[in-house]
This record gives C-alpha cells, sequence and structure tokens, in this order.
C-alpha cells in the first residue's frame, strides 16, 4: 500500500460522528428548511391571525394576555414547539436506524470512537437540526410587525435547547428499545399533549390549579416563556435564567442517560 | 513466545449472557503475520469471541490480551490499530461506496486527503474501483462483503477480524475473496477468521480451533487436524435413506472407523480404492459409493458427533 496511516484517536469524535448524519442533512437541508417555514405559517395563519381575531375582541383578552396580541403570544410559542417537533422525531426513527437498521453506531464502536462519542456527535445533529428550525420559524416571525425583534435571535437558539431537552432523554430511551413499536406512542401520549397543555395556545394559569404544577414540570412550558420573553419582554431576568436552567438541567440529564444506555446497548 | 509479541492471547476466556455462557472458558494464541481460524457451527460462539477480541464486547471473566493490552481499559488504542470485517455487513447502503469508505476512515483520525488517497487504492485492491460512485444498496452480496473488506483496511491494521467473510456468498464470489484475503496474508497482516466451513478454513488457515458449544474442542493445522484425528482418505456409501445403520455390521473392518449418518455411511481409511474393492469382495453393493480425501469436516464429526453445516 502506498498510502500510509498513523493510528491515532480523534479528540474529535462528536464531530466524526456527526459527520454521517450531515452527510445525509446536506442532501435535503433545503426541504427542512423550507419545512421549518411552512409548517409553522400555516399554525401561524390558521390558529394565530383566526382564533387571534376572537380572543382579541373578547372581554377579558386584557385581564389574560396584557397588551400582547393573541398572534404574537401564540407565534412566539411555535419557536419552542416546531423544534420539540423535529427534534423528537429525529430522537426516535433516525437515531434508532444507529442501532438496527443500518447499525451504524455498532460501525462506529469498533473504531477508537466509543459511546460517549456517539452521544455528543448526536446531539450535535439534533442541535444543528433544531437550529436550522426555530431559525426558519424566526425568518417568518420576522415579517410581521407584532412579531419583529432582535430577541428572536436568542430565542431561536432556546427553541434548539427546547429540542435538545427533549432529544437528548428521548434518545437515551430510544438505545433501550429493540423495535420501533412504542414510537408513536411517545409523539401521541408525550408530545401532543405537552404540544396542548405546555402553554403554546393559552397562559397555563387558564389551566386547572392542580394541572399547572404539571405544566411546570415540561421543559416545553419552559422554553414557550423564554422564547415569548426573549421576544415580547416583559420576563424578569431571574424568571429567565430560571427557565434556561431548567432546559439546560433536562439536557445534562438526557446526556447522562444516554452515555449509560447508548454504551449497554452497544457493548453487551 | 513472549506475550506483547502476541497479537491475541486470551486465557480461560468466558462470556456470559445473563444465565446462558456463550464462550465457556478458551484459551487462544494468535502469532504475528498468522491467520488464525475459529471453525464451529452457528451458535459455537464464534462472534461472541470476535467481539471480545474486537473490544467491543466485555470479557465475563479469563484475560484478554490485545497487542498486549487490556481491552476494557485500552479498548480506543487496540481498536485503532484493528479492522473489523462483522458478520453481517455494516454499511451504509443509501450512501456512495466511496462516502461508506471515507466517513469510516475519518472515525479512526485519517486526514481528508490520505483518506481519499487511501480509499482509492483500496477500491483497487478489492476490483471495485468502477463503483467507487455508486450506492451501496444496488451492490450484489459479494460485491458489498468486498466494500466491507476494503472499509475494514483503511487504517492499515496491524489485525484483521473477519467474521464469516463468504457466509451466503456464491462460489465464485468466495473465490474473488479468498484471493484479496491471500494476497493481504502475503503482506504479513494478521488475520483471524471464523467459519464455519471446513474448506474456507482449509484454504485461508494457517492454525485453527475448532469450536462447538462455547468449547475449543481441537487445535491444530488443517492438515495436522487432519492427520491427528482421521485418516487420510473416505469412502462415503449410501444404502438408501434409513438403511444405513443395518449395513453397519456388514461393513465392519472395511476401513478403520465408522460413522452413520442418516443418508450415507463414512468409512475412514488410508486407501479408499483399496475398501472400495473390499466391499466389492464381501459382495455388498450400496446404491453409491465415492472416495475423497478427508477433510475439516469429518475432523468435526469425529469430534463432536454431528456435522457442521446442517
Ligand atoms: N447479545 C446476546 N444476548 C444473548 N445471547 C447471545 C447474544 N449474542 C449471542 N448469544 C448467544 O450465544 C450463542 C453463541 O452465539 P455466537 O457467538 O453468535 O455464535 P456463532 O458466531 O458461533 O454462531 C448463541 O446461542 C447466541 O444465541
Ligand atoms: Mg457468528
Amino acid at each position: 500500500m502506498n498510502v500510509t496511516v498513523q493510528h491515532r484517536i480523534s479528540s474529535w469524535g462528536p464531530s466524526r460522528v456527526y459527520l454521517r448524519d450531515w452527510i445525509y442533512f446536506k442532501r435535503m437541508w433545503w426541504s427542512v428548511l423550507i419545512g421549518s417555514i411552512v409548517q409553522p405559517l400555516m399554525f401561524l395563519l390558521g390558529v394565530g391571525l383566526g382564533v387571534g381575531e376572537l380572543v382579541d375582541q373578547g372581554p377579558e383578552a386584557a385581564n389574560v394576555l396584557g397588551d400582547t396580541s393573541y398572534f404574537a403570544f401564540y407565534a412566539t410559542a411555535l419557536l419552542a414547539t416546531t423544534s420539540m417537533f423535529v427534534l423528537a422525531q429525529e430522537s426516535l426513527w433516525p437515531t434508532m436506524d444507529g442501532f438496527t437498521w443500518s447499525n451504524a453506531h455498532q460501525a462506529m464502536i469498533s473504531t477508537p470512537l466509543n459511546a460517549t462519542d456517539i452521544v455528543f456527535g448526536k446531539m450535535l445533529h439534533y442541535a444543528v437540526r433544531g437550529i436550522v428550525t426555530s431559525g426558519g420559524v424566526a425568518l417568518v416571525l420576522a415579517l410581521f410587525a407584532d412579531t419583529r425583534s432582535f430577541g428572536l435571535i436568542p430565542a431561536a437558539f432556546v427553541g434548539m435547547l427546547t429540542g435538545l431537552a427533549f432529544a437528548m432523554p428521548i434518545a437515551a430511551w430510544t438505545a433501550t428499545r429493540t423495535t420501533d413499536n412504542s414510537f408513536p406512542a411517545i409523539l401521541r401520549f408525550g408530545i401532543i399533549p405537552m404540544f396542548l397543555f405546555g402553554g403554546a395556545f393559552y397562559p397555563i394559569e387558564q389551566l386547572p390549579t392542580w394541572l399547572q404544577p404539571v405544566a411546570w414540570c415540561t421543559p416545553l412550558w419552559h422554553g414557550v416563556e423564554l422564547c415569548r420573553g426573549l421576544v415580547l419582554g416583559g420576563l424578569s431576568l431571574g424568571a429567565g435564567l430560571g427557565h434556561l436552567a431548567v432546559l439546560l438541567a433536562f439536557i445534562a440529564a438526557g446526556i447522562l442517560a444516554a452515555r449509560v444506555t447508548f454504551e449497554r446497548r452497544l457493548r453487551p | 513466545m513472549d506475550a506483547i509479541a502476541s497479537p491475541v492471547v486470551a486465557t480461560g476466556l468466558v462470556k456470559q449472557f445473563g444465565d446462558f455462557t456463550a464462550v465457556a472458558g478458551i484459551d487462544v494464541e494468535v502469532a504475528p503475520g498468522e491467520a488464525f481460524g475459529f471453525l464451529g457451527p452457528n451458535g459455537a460462539g464464534k462472534t461472541s469471541t470476535m467481539r471480545m477480541i474486537g473490544c467491543v464486547s466485555p470479557p465475563t471473566s479469563g484475560s484478554l490480551r490485545i497487542f498486549g493490552l487490556d481491552p476494557v481499559a485500552d479498548g480506543r488504542q487496540i481498536r485503532a490499530r484493528m479492522g473489523v470485517v462483522p458478520q453481517l455487513d455494516q454499511l451504509d447502503n443509501e450512501l456512495t461506496v466511496m462516502e461508506n469508505l471515507v466517513i469510516y476512515g475519518r472515525y479512526f483520525d485519517i486526514s481528508r486527503s490520505d483518506v481519499k488517497a487511501k480509499a482509492k487504492e483500496l477500491l483497487e485492491f478489492v476490483q471495485l474501483t468502477e463503483k467507487a460512485g455508486s450506492k451501496v444498496d444496488p451492490l450484489s452480496g459479494g460485491q458489498k462483503r468486498r466494500v466491507s473488506i476494503a472499509r475494514s483496511l483503511i487504517n492499515d491494521p496491524d489485525l484483521l477480524l473477519l467474521d464469516e467473510p463468504t457466509t451466503g456468498l456464491d462460489p465464485q464470489a468466495r473465490h474473488v475473496l479468498w484471493d484479496r484475503l491471500y494476497q493481504l496474508k502475503e503482506r504479513g497482516a494478521t488475520q483471524v477468521i471464523t467459519t464455519h466451513f471446513m474448506d474456507e478454513a482449509e484454504q485461508l488457515c494457517d492454525r485453527l480451533v475448532v469450536m462447538d458449544g462455547g468449547l475449543i474442542v481441537a487445535e491444530g493445522s488443517p492438515q495436522g487436524l487432519i492427520a491427528e484425528h482421521v485418516r487420510r482418505e473416505v469412502l462415503e456409501v449410501r444404502f438408501g435413506y434409513g438403511r444405513n445403520i443395518e449395513m453397519m455390521p456388514a461393513v465392519d473392518g472395511v476401513g478403520d472407523r465408522i460413522e452413520v449418518l442418516p443418508d450415507r455411511l463414512l468409512i475412514y481409511t488410508d486407501d479408499g480404492d483399496a475398501s472400495l474393492s473390499e466391499l466389492h469382495r464381501r459382495q455388498i453393493v450400496p446404491e453409491s459409493a465415492l472416495v475423497r480425501r478427508s477433510s475439516l469436516e469429518d475432523v468435526f464429526l469425529k469430534l463432536t458427533g454431528r456435522t457442521l453445516v446442517e
């Protein structure tokens, strides 16, 4: 052989894991971006404008929403919810693929890469996917006077973090599954209820008192509140940092769990 | 032999999955430059052993040293020097052959330009240059296997692990593969190969162990094992299904030893033709008779009472 190779261990393991996802993503990033513009646009036109008209004219509007329009209230939540939907899906089937159908993760651990590299590599992939998604939503929101703000930039990153707060724990769980039978249930009974009850459509104070603490425990509510605060104002620094801390805690817990489950799955 | 000089040294190696023991305590030492085989039927524990050697499955007990290092503590360093062809191809079907090699090379921290040059060289070696830009999915089984082999060589491995390299391939594809593996061996690469084909073991391995039920039942060179355990030739006679056992007394003494299979009798002998003449002299007329050289299949049958490929 003419080309000789040094035997080395990369200190950039996660980026090497990500390379594979990137090659796939490169082929379709355009459709991902379009998707993340079209889907929120539909929600905005369907719910934001239609329902907004009704709500803003209602007698209680000022009490519940303050001087925010319902359109702005709902639209800012989409920064967090859209990324939640996309990354929750991404941490199910496409992540399962590496463990079963393509065996790509199995191939990776036959090289100097290890399970932790794979966890952080996947995280990198979710993060890129998440920022493209939230960034697309932010572009849409910049079109409307009610939501046009420099706060959209940090809010897009918070949207991504909200997605990661779902993706990392779900990925940890995915690594323990041998089939995808239960995946639709995760979306139906986990993600959709959060979308409905996590403060996207109305302030959680509107919920029965006993349900409100449930919302506090979900990452979505913290993501939604933070995105809304960054774009529309009205959030104290303390509350903002609190929301951020919860999101980071979910991500950190997900990483720790995934390191264990990925290792167990890949090295029986 | 110095333990550091041997790429693989295992003593009392055990692998359990829950209560189930897949590898029940084996001793193995692979010498540098050697082609070493694990021959055994399905479920013998070959893949479990390979995965321990490949540092992707921690041993339950016993000691294992690869390049003198500990596979659990030093797995990364070991894997950096190893090439693995897994039993089932782990290729990205939707990516091109070239992309598969380049991505894999990057896992080994090989620079972008080196990995491309290396990949080209390896595709030439496995005769797939014209498929570089093709997706993996439409390739034949033999071509995919060759991609796996090229990929496993991307890091210039000091030790190559091949788990059933030709299972599921047609005879022509097997010969192409054997030829490539033989060339690699000529260049001095140490190979560990598992197979349940005795012809493959005979073709590829300098030395092998016969595995059954998680244990090593014999060890030696292919020729040595045959010489040690069975006679040089086999006279295979068929009397019709189910009638073979009845004929045992009648053929007694024609050869040195007789094995009864459902469909035929195997008579082990140093001179097959002489034994056949003896049958005729006794006026025993089988439905068919053939003389062949003894193989590892016969060694396995003698040691375990079972055939390798059921
Ligand atoms: N991850 C696992 N969990 C439980 N049992 C396993 C696992 N891997 C292998 N086995 C069992 O161990 C035995 C040996 O398997 P294997 O090493 O694959 O044998 P071979 O490669 O010789 O066919 C088989 O009975 C198999 O079912
Ligand atoms: Mg096997």
